[in-house]
């Protein structure tokens, strides 16, 4: 059983001053599920660019075998060619063009340049058949869901006749369920003899998907772990990925809770496109100082629209409802209005919504709260570069410098930057949209410990994740939506996966 | 040896900056050798700043639209129709000049508003308005001169365009005391300014540049506007509108990186939606940068009917393909977040050298035009080539959520504009002297006046 198809062989990259990958070593054997583990940075894009030739032959060291046979690409449709075929995280699909047009960009069903619609409409169907979808292949792609976009990119690749399957952290943008079809499909593709390299941060994935992983670190491979020498734990990967043990994934936090800071009454919102859909109805909760309140809910369920309705408005249109701050009502129905009430959105999407990217870390974290700094409209500039290095020491910010580029860092120094900005905007009530997405382990703690601090300074913190165990870990009580709905409120002590799963399947008339 | 090796490091890593400096000194050499030594002459050197002020004046606001991921292709054609209000008020109504110039900043601070508001509030994309506007403004330009010039302005206007200070030592000496007194006095503020600069930055632990190439750079500086100051000083003296250039230039300078004002547009320009829920008013500061842009068009407008003493209905045309072209040969980012007032003004000049030299030797607009769009190509197509060559371009990034860790982007991608130009942009009223006029100064090219 044990045939190797990819052999990958002291393979180092360089980029200016850093050395990307050192000396990596990986051994995939045909007909398996090969998980690449390590925290953010540690290089497995980098190995898995190498491999699937955006960066060429010539600009890395060591060799590459696949299926016995030495490779030397010069660009990604070299390494397709051989059946490896990537597909990145972020999807590449074009949302106005249908399914079967997407299955078959680049590599269309023509003759003499002109496209066999028939051919290309019955082999999509062909395709969407083997990933388990029933769409009708003209659909534009737009009108799915991500989930089954995600499931249209294997498609694609299998089109391809694919033997090597790389998917980068394909469940990212997923819910549960999405996520539980796309690892049943992997398995059901491994029954057919497709071999998949899978990224993942999300270790429950690993341990039900993968029969063997590799772990980098820091560039080096770490160790390759076999499920069939029972060597695949959470307490290994983890311990491998960041080189130490985690005693508990959770800080140890006693909350001393106050009064309610924060009440939100009756909201209603919405589709800003879609008239005729409400997305959240009628929601209200409650937060009080010194609380960590979780929200949960399916992907769709409405927390974040709910979360950026209440922050000035920044989503859907049509909303009502009524917010209270200490017991008074008061209006947040602009960004500026809400930060003056002293409440703080961090979103769910840091690169889009939250950092300039192509700013320093000083002025990322000053955004906010410009006028704290300024005098009559001009900025004391040492004085940010003092506060943001306060906040680089207190949150324990990896970067050179204070002037470093935020586009630079990994995901969880950019949570960070993005935390520190709405720390000096000195809120009252921090809504935290998927803190820790994206973000390895141990930064994960990191942020947990973040958030328990800023609970134990007095703060009012709202969390929205899609990681349960997350909610349980750090909160003191949560909710839960459905389909807009806050169908359940479940103090800590009585919260377990299954009630709150419970509650988020429910359907509410 | 490490401090070569610092310094080398360097210098490969501020590419961009290093590099449109050199360029503007090699096209400088180039063509002071072509031209037998005449585009270096004072008289030369004074008629470049006069004839590339108002490009200048344009480029400032240019590149803070660019900033903040817009455009303005409207520039030329609402200064265009300044110069003709100015005309009708100053010359068919006698306004009094005090009278006339901020009315017309006034007009144009309202034909900004107009186009801020569809832009901004509206959310039009600015290239769109601003095609419209080219095109209403144009109009409305052949309209209030009834398709005639308006000639001649009274001397106190013509002065804007082509005055110098008064020589205070009366004509006798060899150099002009006045000019003297200022160059001198504003190298000295800009070397102190740079070290100040550098002490704060070693204070706070910041990245700062290596002491070889501060200090080479600052000594660079400080001959240049010495230079300059003493051709300038050894023909008429200090040219009126660089001391408005000056004042611009610092003060937007200064605004741009300093006030609460500029870096919203930095931030609007860098991530609009991040801007956005960072409780930045994103509407109100696009369009007050536009209202900015048409100050600074009626500025413009007026310097340059002030240099011809005439309001023409072709007036002002193609000045927005040159004020664009300067801003992104002056390293600003098409996709906004990037650029300074220093770089835009360095890149005006790269277009304005061009024009006075290529004039002065002869060389025909259809020739000029081919250089002038080549040129403009290359300097963006190097940006370009710089990013992908320091591994992940900036639209590659973004593309890939999570793929930009440190070792993958190790060498920094953008071209980081914003640090060095602080000390950079203080140098500009010195280094804003050679350059030429571009298309709207045919009649009044370099040969006339050699």
């Amino acid at each position: 059983m044990n045939v190797p198809i990819l052999q990958m062989r002291g393979i180092t990259k360089t980029f200016p001053g850093v050395k990307a990958l050192q000396d990596v070593t990986l051994d995939v054997n045909r007909g398996e599920v090969h998980a690449i583990c390590g925290e953010n940075g540690a290089g497995k894009s980098t190995l898995m660019k190498v491999l699937s030739g955006v960066y060429p032959h010539n600009t890395f060291d060591g060799d590459i075998l696949f299926e016995n046979e030495p490779c030397d690409f010069s660009t990604i449709s070299d390494s397709e060619k051989r059946g490896i075929v990537i597909i990145h995280q972020e999807l590449a699909l074009s949302p106005y063009l249908s399914i079967a047009e997407n299955i078959f960009l680049g590599n269309e069903l023509a003759s003499r340049g002109w496209v066999d619609w028939r051919k290309t409409n019955l082999e999509a169907a062909k395709l969407l058949a083997r990933v388990g979808l029933s769409e009708n292949p003209v659909t534009p792609i737009q009108h799915i869901s991500v989930g089954k976009q995600q499931l249209v990119e294997i498609a694609k690749a299998l089109s391809k006749e694919v033997k090597l399957l790389i998917l980068d952290e394909p469940t990212a943008a997923l819910n549960d369920e999405d996520s539980g079809h796309l690892l049943d499909l992997i398995l059901h593709l491994k029954g057919q003899g497709v071999t998949s390299i899978i990224i993942s941060h999300k270790l429950n994935e690993i341990r039900k998907v993968a029969d063997a992983v590799t772990i980098i670190r820091d560039g080096r491979t770490i160790e390759t772990l076999r499920l069939d020498q029972g060597q695949i734990t959470q307490e290994r990967i983890i311990r491998g990925m960041v080189g130490r043990d985690l005693e508990s994934l959770y800080p140890d936090r006693t909350p001393s809770i106050g009064e309610e800071v924060l009440r939100i009454e009756d909201w209603t919102v919405q589709h800003p496109q879609d008239h005729s859909r409400t997305v959240v109805h009628n929601a209200s909760l409650n937060v009080r100082k010194g609380e960590v309140v979780g929200l949960a809910g399916l992907m769709g369920a409405g927390r974040t629209e709910l979360a950026m309705s209440v922050f000035g408005r920044t989503y859907g249109r049509a909303v009502s409802g009524k917010v209270f701050k200490h017991g008074q009502e008061i209006n947040t129905s602009t960004v500026p209005e809400a930060i003056r009430h002293g409440i703080a959105y961090a979103t769910e999407d840091r690169k889009h919504y939250g950092l300039n990217l192509i700013e320093d870390i000083k002025r990322n974290v000053s955004m906010a709260a410009l006028g704290k700094l300024a005098k009559r409209g001009w900025v004391d500039r040492n004085e940010e570069t003092i506060v943001a290095n306060r906040y680089r020491t207190s949150m324990n910010i990896k970067a050179p410098s204070v002037a470093a580029i935020t586009g630079k860092l990994s995901g969880g120094n950019q949570q960070k930057v993005v935390l520190s900005k709405w720390m000096f905007s000195d809120p009252d009530v921090l809504i935290l949209d998927e803190p820790t997405r994206g973000i390895d382990v141990g930064a994960k703690f990191e942020i947990y410990t973040i958030i328990a601090e800023l609970a134990a300074e007095g703060k009012a913190v709202i969390v929205i994740s899609s990681e349960l165990p997350e909610l349980l870990g750090i909160c003191d009580r949560i909710y839960t939506l459905s389909a807009g709905h806050i169908t359940g409120e479940v103090p800590i002590a009585e919260a377990t996966q299954e009630t709150l799963m419970h509650y988020m399947t429910q359907e509410k008339e | 040896m490490s401090a070569l090796r610092e310094s080398l490091g360097f210098l490969t890593s501020r590419l961009r900056q290093v590099g449109i400096f050199v360029a503007l000194i090699l096209i400088v050499l180039l063509f002071q050798v072509l031209t037998d030594g005449i585009l270096l002459q004072p008289q030369n050197v004074t008629n470049l700043v006069v004839q590339n002020s108002y490009i200048l004046i344009l480029a400032i606001g240019m590149v803070m639209v660019i900033i903040a991921g817009h455009i303005d292709l409207s520039v030329g054609s609402i200064a265009g129709f300044i110069g003709a209000v100015s005309g009708v008020m100053i010359v068919h109504w006698g306004w009094a000049w005090w009278i006339a110039i901020p009315a017309c900043l006034l007009v144009g601070a309202l034909v900004g508003a107009w186009q801020g508001y569809w832009i901004a509030y509206v959310g039009i994309p600015a290239f769109i308005v601003t095609l419209a506007g080219m095109l209403i403004f144009r109009g409305l330009t052949l309209i209030t001169l009834k398709n005639q010039q308006i000639t001649p302005f009274p001397d106190e206007l013509r002065a804007l365009g082509g005055g110098f200070l008064p020589d205070i030592s009366g004509g006798t000496s060899m150099l002009e005391w006045l000019t003297v007194i200022l160059g001198v006095g504003g190298t000295a503020a800009i070397l102190f300014q740079s070290i100040k600069e550098r002490r704060i930055r070693r204070k706070f632990n910041l990245e700062n540049e290596p002491m070889a190439w501060f200090a080479t750079k600052t000594a660079f500086i400080a001959v240049l506007m010495l230079a300059i100051t003493f051709l300038l000083a050894s023909y008429r003296g200090t040219p009126i509108v660089l001391i408005v250039l000056a004042v611009l230039v610092i003060a937007y300078s200064a605004l741009m990186s300093n006030s609460i004002f500029g870096r919203h547009t930095y931030a609007i320009g860098g991530n609009l939606h991040a801007a956005e829920l960072s409780g930045i008013k994103t509407k109100a500061v696009t369009f007050r940068l536009f209202v900015n842009m048409g100050v600074l068009a009626a500025l413009a407008g007026l310097v340059f009917t002030a240099r011809l003493n005439s309001a023409q209905p072709a007036g002002g045309t193609g000045f927005e393909l040159d004020s664009i072209a300067a801003a992104f040969i002056g390293g600003a980012a098409v996709q906004g977040g990037i650029g300074t007032v220093a770089g835009a003004m360095i890149g005006g000049l790269i277009m304005g050298v061009l024009n006075n030299g290529m004039s002065i030797l002869g060389l025909g607009t259809d020739y000029q035009q081919l250089i002038k769009g080549l040129v403009l190509l290359l300097a963006v197509g190097f940006d370009i080539f710089n990013k992908n060559r320091s591994g992940g371009g900036t639209t590659v990034a973004k593309r890939f959520k999570w793929k930009t860790a440190p070792s993958d982007s190790a060498e920094e991608p953008m071209p980081a504009a914003k640090t060095p130009a602080a000390v950079a942009a203080v140098a500009e009223p010195a280094v804003a002297k050679p350059a030429g006029g571009t298309v709207g100064a045919g009649p009044v090219s370099a040969v006339e006046n050699s």
